[in-house]
């Protein structure tokens, strides 16, 4: 169990890993439940599942490079399902900058508590969504809508919602 | 050198990946995909989750089949009951509808307009979608092993979808109405004005292109122009709810769907549109005293009576006479289906022969004019005799040069209106060939709506 440099205790930035089924397959659930609840559940489109597992991964593994490549990959196929006219990498370059900020700030401070899962879901799905809207708007000059407000609620279920996934999740955690 | 690789190991990582995504983007941008060619890559992922969400869908109907058909049928006998009176409504619907549309159909012909038919349609059942609230396409069931080709039109009964955008072998992409890329050719229903239905990135839908100084109202309904060579003229697509003054020259009219976007479960896929001319070849000529005719009430027969007056069984020949005598004189009257008892009652088969048959009884109606008095004009059902009343169709038929007799060929009840009793039947039926116009002399009037106009011919005195 690897211990790493930290502004917390040494006990609470302890590095976990997760085994290789664990690594394939919560991705590609997270991606298949995004694609597929819609369809029966109105508002489940305001939830970003592969966001909150990126940042889960980021964040337990405290790797930069595994945190951006992890990113990186579950954004492509993100990508992959999405319209004609949203070219590969939208959601790939979204969330490797994700991954890496989030491995970087889980080698600085407790990412363990609900409170400070809460605040990194949140300030990271309003992270996201900035960087998805540069890409659109400043790289491809698609037309898009900011809005604070719904960003803001966006950000605050992806948040509630978050601490059920990252608790679910911390089951398959391995030291 | 190593020690900047490994101190600056994490950035540099970070920087390749973003630099080979960004170089990506501009190549895709560069090139974008063709219409109806799909990336690879796309088709490898959707080919390979498609089985999967196919399975889940179908597990889940199978489920949720077995529960609402097996065990969750609280309330179905009184829906079944429900659903039969409206049933019964709309075949009256029907039978009304029927003839305007008949009469579109004429006055179409006429225009020489072509109407575009959907021909064949493929259900599908909604699978996926995007999973967010950047795009909003939608995945299918069915892909090109079924026919689908890009640029399909998806409906379903209450609305309009979208479009294919992208076909896979077993599954395709949709692109809904209410994504930010899309664009459907519309129409408002009530002031024929056409514009642009698009989408935006919060799911909403507005119309566009609709010039400020004209008149548009919160409620009207959309319908599909047919300009875009996707979706068929016609097709409901939604409802105004807001106009606003827009930017520039336009208004700002935002429209809620007609179908429910983001609950859409099954879909019909249009496979086939045909533009062609409708089809007027089962349509004899017929003019608007018969449309006019044919929707009148019959008078219900009644049982004659022997010498002992005792009932016998109707006569069908007499009764159709009979009604085919005063249908014939009410018809001629041109007004309105009177509202008097007898039109409650409907009639035996043998009595509605004459399409143009009115109760006999129509003369005690507050509703008929002076001069609509029928064979029975003093209130009283009196059937005609066969005799008179074969001579009566002979007459009328004979006139007119159709098969059926034409109510405004013959003359005005008003025959009887100045006497209760009913002229005798021979008389009618002399006068009736006397002077009847003949139906080419006569100015067809298209609009059933309006009444025929009576002869000038002057009733028998």
């Amino acid at each position: 169990m690897p211990y790493r440099g930290s502004l917390t205790s040494r006990e609470q930035v302890a590095v976990y890993d997760f085994s290789w089924p664990a690594i394939i397959f919560i991705p590609l659930v997270a991606v298949l439940i995004q694609i597929f609840i819609p369809v029966r559940v109105r508002y489940f489109p305001i939830i970003d599942l592969p966001l909150l597992v990126t940042i889960f991964f980021a964040t337990a593994r405290r790797n930069p490079v595994t945190g951006c490549i992890t990113g990186c990959i579950i954004g492509l196929m993100q990508d992959l399902f999405s319209g004609p006219n949203h070219p590969l990498g939208m959601y790939g370059i979204a969330l490797t900058i994700i991954g890496y900020l989030a491995s970087s700030l889980g080698l600085k401070i407790d990412v363990e508590n609900p409170g400070s899962r809460f605040l990194i879901a949140y300030i990271f799905f309003v992270l996201h969504q900035g960087i998805y809207y540069g890409v659109a708007h400043g790289l491809l000059r698609q037309t898009q809508v900011w809005s604070w407000s719904h960003v803001a609620i966006s950000a605050l279920a992806n948040a509630v919602i978050g601490l059920l996934v990252f608790a679910l999740l911390d089951r398959f955690k391995q030291r | 050198m190593d020690t900047f690789l490994g101190r600056y190991k994490n950035l540099i990582v970070l920087a390749a990946i973003l630099f080979a995504q960004i170089i990506g983007l501009a190549v895709q941008v560069r090139r974008p995909a063709q219409a109806g060619e799909t990336r690879l890559i796309r088709l490898w992922a959707v080919s390979a989750v498609s089985p999967v969400e196919k399975m889940v869908v179908h597990a889940q109907k199978s489920v949720y089949d077995a529960w609402a058909n097996y065990v969750y049928l609280r309330g179905a006998r009184r829906e079944n009951r429900e659903l039969r009176a409206e049933i019964e409504r709309m075949k009256i619907d029907d039978a009304r509808l029927s003839e305007d549309a008949r009469m579109a159909r004429r006055v179409q012909t006429l225009l020489a307009f072509k109407e575009q038919y959907v021909e064949s349609t493929i259900a599908a059942q909604v699978i996926g979608t995007s999973g967010s609230e950047q795009s909003r396409v939608l995945y299918i069931d069915k892909g090109s092993k079924d026919g689908l080709k890009p640029d399909m039109a998806v409906i379903t009964p209450t609305g309009i979808v979208g479009k294919i955008m992208q076909v896979f072998p077993g599954s395709a992409q949709v692109l809904p109405i209410n994504d930010q890329f899309s664009g459907v050719g519309v129409a408002l229903k009530e002031t024929r004005l056409q514009g642009i239905l698009k989408g935006a990135q919060n799911g909403a839908t507005t119309l566009q292109y609709i010039m400020s100084d004209e008149k548009v109202e919160p409620g009207e309904e959309v319908i599909t122009s047919g300009g875009d060579r996707i979706f068929p003229k016609g097709l409901p697509v939604g409802r105004v709810v807001s106009v606003e003054p827009g930017k520039d020259l336009f208004l700002n009219i935002r429209v809620v769907p007609a179908a429910r976007l983001d609950q859409v479960e099954e879909v019909l896929v249009v496979t086939r549109i045909i533009d062609k001319e409708p089809d007027t070849k089962d349509l004899t000529p017929i003019r608007a005293a018969d449309i006019l005719a044919e929707r009148l009430p019959t008078v219900p027969t009644k049982p004659g009576t022997d010498a002992a007056g005792n009932p016998k069984p109707s006569n069908v020949n007499s009764a159709g006479a009979a009604t085919s005598a005063g249908g014939t004189a009410a018809g001629a009257g041109g007004h309105p289906p009177a509202t008097g008892s007898a039109s409650a009652n409907k009639p035996p088969a043998g009595a509605t022969t004459t399409p143009g048959a009115k109760p006999a009884s129509a003369a005690t109606s507050p509703r008929s004019a002076p001069g609509t008095a029928t064979a029975g004009g003093n209130g009283t059902s009196k059937p005609a005799t066969a005799a008179g009343a074969k001579s009566l169709s002979t007459a009328a038929t004979g006139a007119t040069t159709s098969p059926k007799p034409k109510a405004a060929t013959l003359p005005p009840s008003g025959a009887a209106s100045g006497n209760d009793q009913a002229p005798p039947t021979g008389d009618v039926s002399t006068t009736t060939t006397k002077k009847a116009q003949p139906a080419s002399e006569q100015t067809p009037n298209t609009n059933p709506d309006q009444p025929a106009k009576p002869p000038t011919t002057e009733p028998p005195q």
